[in-house]
């Protein structure tokens, strides 16, 4: 549905992007995630065909976004970083004027307008003028703005920026409903929400796409060891040798020694999932286990990994992407 | 043309909701009547020049006031990203809001047919002479708004949109004046180039071709170039 192959963006003598290639499905949504400055927004820009690129290609359903940036605009619904606010005008008259320049006229202009004014709450304020709603408003004003044509592909640039904890479940469950109907690109900063509401992440950074992929894969492949913390109550010694007898453990490390319960730590080969085996293998000791915690790295964790180190090149990175790239194709 | 229309009908609802407009239209109208009047009055000879000459330079300052939010204001308020990012094509959008400040200036011209309509009432102008200015007018006016607009596409400040429209259209105004203390190619350059000049023989009842191009010029090219200003802003 949107093919990016190799753009760049200069902004003067800056770079903003530095070659970004990425393939978005028909039905997917995908997160664009990266610090401040990273170039999630001047992407965007470049897909909604706002500004050209430098250099490279962007298809839109097949359109070129440069060449036949009408067809293309046609098919996207465009929530920018800041909302457009024509502060003059009421709610209403805006989403129908914006409706109107989509292509809808008359009673199919009114219908779009309640449906969509009905579907992200600003119904009630459809009066008043844009100027005199609160910034909560002004972003689902801004979002109602981009669903109304019912467009093909969304990009949402921080769809839930300035919203209360309420309206923001509520605006993801929105964005959730589109799923697999709509084609849909957002950024965000909150993590957690870019997991929960996406197919796939790509993680930018300062104008290069660092990794992507599904976020649970993102996790796993930068996770490569399992690492397992146990309480586990039995003799140490005899638990210490029954766990490192235990196929696929690589390391054990006793981490506290209690009278009778005792904590180890425990990391697997790469790749494995060693949890089941420890259960197995204690069982038919009987040594209970009363505790059994995975440390998994969070999307969190990956992100500042991926983001923090110098030069883009984070230690565990090179081998993170050669797995994330194994996974692509799965 | 439906999206020009859509433009159209959003920026001159966004004039009539303006106190700007209607301060502009009362100011104009009220200068208008008082030169209409003092003129008559002195002269006491049923003609229009002075007023028609005096609306002129009027004109050169209401008409960038009207015309400066047009695309600075865009950018100031964020929408340009919206506008931009919906199926409109530049063109549509400069000329969408062109006509609809030709429109709200259409509907000063036509206020204005009071100053005739007393004249007719009173005694027999010359009817071809005011008609002909009121074609000069309206070509006048607009080129005007297509220069104000043009302003207005290069920045992001309404202030310097309707500064350097105040100072393009006085230069132009100004300009024929050169050509009395010029000789030679010089002179004759700066006459070509001249509103007043051009704008004068409307008044004396002369419809000449040159005047229509050199009027059309000015709206095609200002109009292009306010469309490269707006492409411009996304170049960058």
């Amino acid at each position: 549905m949107i093919e990016l192959s190799n753009v760049t963006k200069n902004y003067g003598s800056k770079t903003a992007l530095k070659g970004i290639s990425l393939f978005v499905k028909r039905g997917e949504i995908i997160g664009l995630l990266g610090p401040n400055g990273a170039g999630k927004s001047t992407t965007m820009r470049i897909i909604a065909g706002y500004m050209p690129p430098t250099s490279g290609t962007i298809r839109v359903a097949g359109y070129d976004v440069v060449k036949q940036p009408v067809a293309v605009k046609r098919l996207i619904g465009y929530l920018p970083e800041n909302p457009p606010l024509y502060k003059d005008m009421t709610v209403k008259d805006f989403i129908s004027y914006s409706a109107e320049l989509k292509g809808f006229k008359g009673k199919e202009n009114s219908f779009r307008v309640n449906k969509v004014m009905e579907a992200v709450g600003i119904s009630d304020v459809k009066n008043r003028l844009i100027s005199h709603i609160s910034r909560g408003y002004r972003q689902r004003v801004g979002l109602a703005q981009a669903l109304v044509g019912e467009p093909e592909v969304l990009i949402l640039d921080e769809p839930t920026v300035g919203l209360d904890p309420q309206q923001i479940i509520e605006i993801r469950q929105l964005i959730k409903n589109l799923s697999g109907k709509r084609t849909i690109i957002l950024s965000s900063h909150i993590l957690p929400e870019v997991s929960c509401l996406c197919h796939r992440v790509a993680i930018i950074n300062k104008g290069r796409l660092i990794a992507e992929d599904t976020p649970e894969n993102l996790s796993n492949a930068l996770m490569g060891h399992q690492e397992i913390s146990l309480q586990i109550k039995g003799p140490d010694e005899d638990v210490l040798h029954t766990l490192q007898e235990v196929p696929g453990v690589q390391t054990v490390s006793v981490n506290s020694k209690g009278k009778d319960i005792s904590e180890f730590r425990a990391t697997s080969e790469k790749g494995r999932d060693i949890r089941e085996d420890i259960f197995f293998a204690m069982a038919s000791r009987g040594f209970a286990i009363l505790e059994m915690k995975s440390s998994k790295m969070s999307l969190e964790e990956i992100f500042l990994e991926l983001t923090t180190e110098e030069d883009g090149m984070p230690a565990s990175f090179k081998e993170a992407s050669e797995n994330v790239s194994n996974f692509k194709h799965i | 043309m439906s999206v020009i229309l859509s433009i159209f009908k959003r920026e001159l609802k966004g004039y009539i909701q303006s106190p700007l407009a209607y301060a502009v239209i009362s100011v104009i109208m009220a200068l208008a009547g008082y030169f209409f009047s003092a003129a008559l009055f002195s002269s006491r000879i049923a003609e229009m020049t002075s007023l028609f000459m005096n609306l002129a330079v009027i004109l050169i300052f209401a008409a960038p006031v009207l015309t400066m939010k047009m695309i600075a204001g865009e950018e100031q308020d964020g929408t340009m990203e919206f506008l931009l990012t919906s199926p409109v094509t530049i063109p549509q959008l400069v000329l969408g809001k062109y006509l609809a400040s030709l429109a709200l200036f259409a509907v000063i011209i036509i206020m204005t047919f009071i100053f005739p309509g007393i004249l007719l009432t009173i005694s027999s102008p010359d009817r071809g002479a005011i008609a002909a200015s009121y074609l000069g007018l309206m070509l006048l006016t607009a080129s005007y708004l297509a220069i104000g607009i043009m302003c207005s596409s290069f920045t992001n400040s309404q202030i310097i949109a309707s500064i350097s429209g105040f100072g393009i259209l006085l230069l132009f105004w100004m300009v024929g004046w050169l050509s009395g203390n010029i000789s030679g190619p010089l002179g004759q350059f700066a006459k070509a180039l001249s509103i007043s000049e051009h704008y004068g023989d409307f008044l004396r009842g002369i419809i000449d071709t040159t005047h229509l191009v050199f009027f059309l010029s000015i709206i095609i090219i200002s109009l292009l170039i306010s469309m490269l200003g707006v492409a411009k802003r996304t170049w960058s």
